[in-house]
């Protein structure tokens, strides 16, 4: 089973949701593994700290052009998508932050005067910690494009029982690629107009994705009526809610929040566990 | 001279679009851009009046001509996006708009088809011009989105004989950030005393130095961790990067969103003085980098 906890607005717990559901997945003894997919700014080993066992570069294939064989036919420029190739004086200059690696010059070029080769974008830490096997993505600074590295990072274990996926904020393509192929998606918000806006933007593209999801609220004592309300309205089913704490805050600033979820939330970390099983089973049989 | 002061953190939810709105409401003569395009929110503070509306075509996707196809499986084998189905249907939302399917099917019966990936607005808000968008349902090209609000903002400032241009970012590192940060006079970075904030404040620091994007820093929700709030007075230091401002943790923050206010309209208490104080800084900063 694949889980992913995602969010549209930023900040409001996707981390600390996903660490304390590993967390509570391995002490029933389940065979899991937790994935940093918000690979721009990973921060789940800050709270797991697992002990990294390999870092593995992460490569995206991107053209290279033999000179010797290109006669400056321009068939590379016309057919890439993303102006990841210019013609310069008669030769294709490469603009590798550009390119989507699509292959279509590649396959494109007369000459056979392209080839592709390897670029590293970033890098993938592996590790385990008190029985969470960790895997995490870590794109290069100045690198656009993290969908790639996020589906890598998504193969990672597949023999395990369970795969939770912290997911980057937003609703475009990191997010989408977070989410895509799991079997529950959940969104964490909390209940401001800024959470609520964002909630239904990201419940949208996980909708669009086919994806059955609930709703976590967090800090839920916070924020204003109208949320609830509008949750109710839109039929979103608020599977686990958790209060604003200062010690939660406290303890998250410290990087040590999960132990203090666990022992005072933990019925709510198990509602999101027995929602996500559900879901799971009625996919399996359907 | 137009300058654009962008604000942006890392890690989400750190403050940045309350920062932002109270920055857009303390400055004169200036056009807001809300380049969180993604989750945009900055529109739920200023209650903008759309005044024009432009549809945003992100970028073509591959449609499959069922009369035409042959089921030979070319495409297939050319997808690295793995967007075609085995029985020849093209998932939109995994079709990455390079065309290479439809280059290639030998009966031309792919065709790439405008597609239309969200909509852009200019309006007018009590504090001015805004130009903002709605990208549609997991949609991509954020960055492409992000670089025409920019474009037309600027292009507002200059008909208006505006010299500012407030920029809202979006979190991460990526496409939309890149494109955010492009061109900026200087990225305001908005973060917390956390683990998390105080990594992402690193990465996202680097980035702009990538950028040769000059940096100031700002302390969101500062009394959670004074000992955090040290390091990151630290690594400011360190990097000579000016600290304009602390901002208490203050729950007319959440209020003021709640009444669809900045927070400096909301109240007068501890988080709105001290956005005071860096909109104070940030004016400094800003006609420093004139002379």
């Amino acid at each position: 089973m694949n889980i992913a906890i995602a969010s549209g607005k930023g900040g409001t717990g996707k981390t600390t949701i996903a660490m304390s559901l590993a967390s509570f997945y391995a002490g029933t003894g389940t065979r899991i593994a937790l994935f940093d997919c918000d690979v721009e700014e990973p921060n789940v080993n800050l709270f797991l700290k697992a002990e990294i066992e390999r870092t593995e570069a992460f490569n995206v294939l991107v053209p290279r052009v033999d000179e010797a064989l290109c006669n400056g036919c321009g068939e590379c420029e016309r057919i890439c998508a993303f102006s990841a190739i210019v013609l310069v004086k008669g030769k294709p200059l490469i603009f590798t932050e550009m390119c989507h690696s699509c292959g279509g010059c590649f396959h494109v070029c007369p000459e056979r005067a392209i080839e592709e080769i390897d670029k590293a974008t970033g890098v993938i830490e592996v590790g385990y910690r008190d029985g969470i096997r960790f895997a995490g993505g870590r794109l290069n600074i100045g690198e656009a494009m993290s969908p790639p590295l996020i589906r890598e990072v998504k193969h990672c274990y597949p023999e395990l029982d369970v795969r939770i996926i912290d997911s980057p904020p937003g609703t475009s393509c990191p997010a989408v690629e977070a989410m895509k192929d799991t079997d529950f998606v959940v969104l964490v918000t909390e209940p401001t107009p800024f959470g609520l806006n964002d909630l239904i933007l990201a419940a949208g593209a996980v909708s669009a994705l086919g994806i059955p999801f609930g709703v976590v609220v967090n800090r839920a004592d916070m924020g204003d009526d109208p949320f609830m309300e509008q949750c109710r309205e839109k039929g979103y089913n608020i599977i686990a809610s958790i209060p604003h704490s200062r010690d939660i805050a406290e303890a998250y600033s410290r990087g040590d929040c999960i132990s203090y979820i666990l022992e005072y939330f933990r019925g709510e970390i198990e509602k999101i566990a027995s929602h996500a099983e559900y879901y799971n089973k009625r996919s399996v049989r359907t | 001279m137009i300058r654009e002061l962008v604000i942006i953190s890392g890690k989400g939810g750190t403050g940045k679009t309350s920062v932002a709105a109270s920055l857009a409401c303390l400055a004169q003569n200036k056009v807001i851009a809300d380049c969180d395009v993604d989750a945009a929110d900055m529109h739920l503070l200023l209650k903008p009046e759309v005044k024009l509306t432009t549809v945003f075509e992100g970028g073509k996707k591959a449609v499959i001509n069922g009369e035409t196809c042959t089921a030979c499986g070319d495409c297939l084998r050319y997808c690295r996006f793995d967007a075609i189905s085995d029985d020849f249907i093209v998932d939109p939302i995994s079709c990455e708009s390079c065309g290479v399917c439809a280059h290639f099917c030998p009966h031309g019966a792919i065709e790439m088809k405008d597609h239309v990936s969200g909509k852009w607005f200019v309006s007018e808000t009590r504090h001015g011009p805004l130009v903002h968008a709605q990208l549609g349902i997991a949609e991509g090209n954020s960055g492409k989105l992000v670089t025409i609000i920019k474009k037309k903002a600027r292009e507002i400032a200059n008909e208006k004989g505006y010299e500012l241009v407030i920029v809202d970012g979006s979190p991460g590192t990526g496409c939309p950030v890149i494109a955010t940060m492009s061109g900026a006079a200087i990225a305001l970075i908005v973060t917390e005393p956390t683990v998390s904030g105080i990594h992402d404040l690193e990465r996202v620091y680097e980035l702009a130095r990538h950028f040769n994007v000059k940096t100031a820093v700002c302390v969101n929700k500062a009394d959670i961790n004074p000992d955090n709030v040290a390091s990151i007075k630290t690594f400011c230091l360190d990097n000579k990067i000016p600290i304009t401002g602390v901002i208490p943790y203050d729950t007319n923050v959440t209020r003021a969103q709640i009444a669809g206010k900045s927070v400096v309209e909301y109240s007068s208490g501890a988080a709105a003085q001290s956005i005071e104080t860096i909109w104070k800084c940030i004016s400094v900063i800003l006609s420093e980098k004139i002379q």
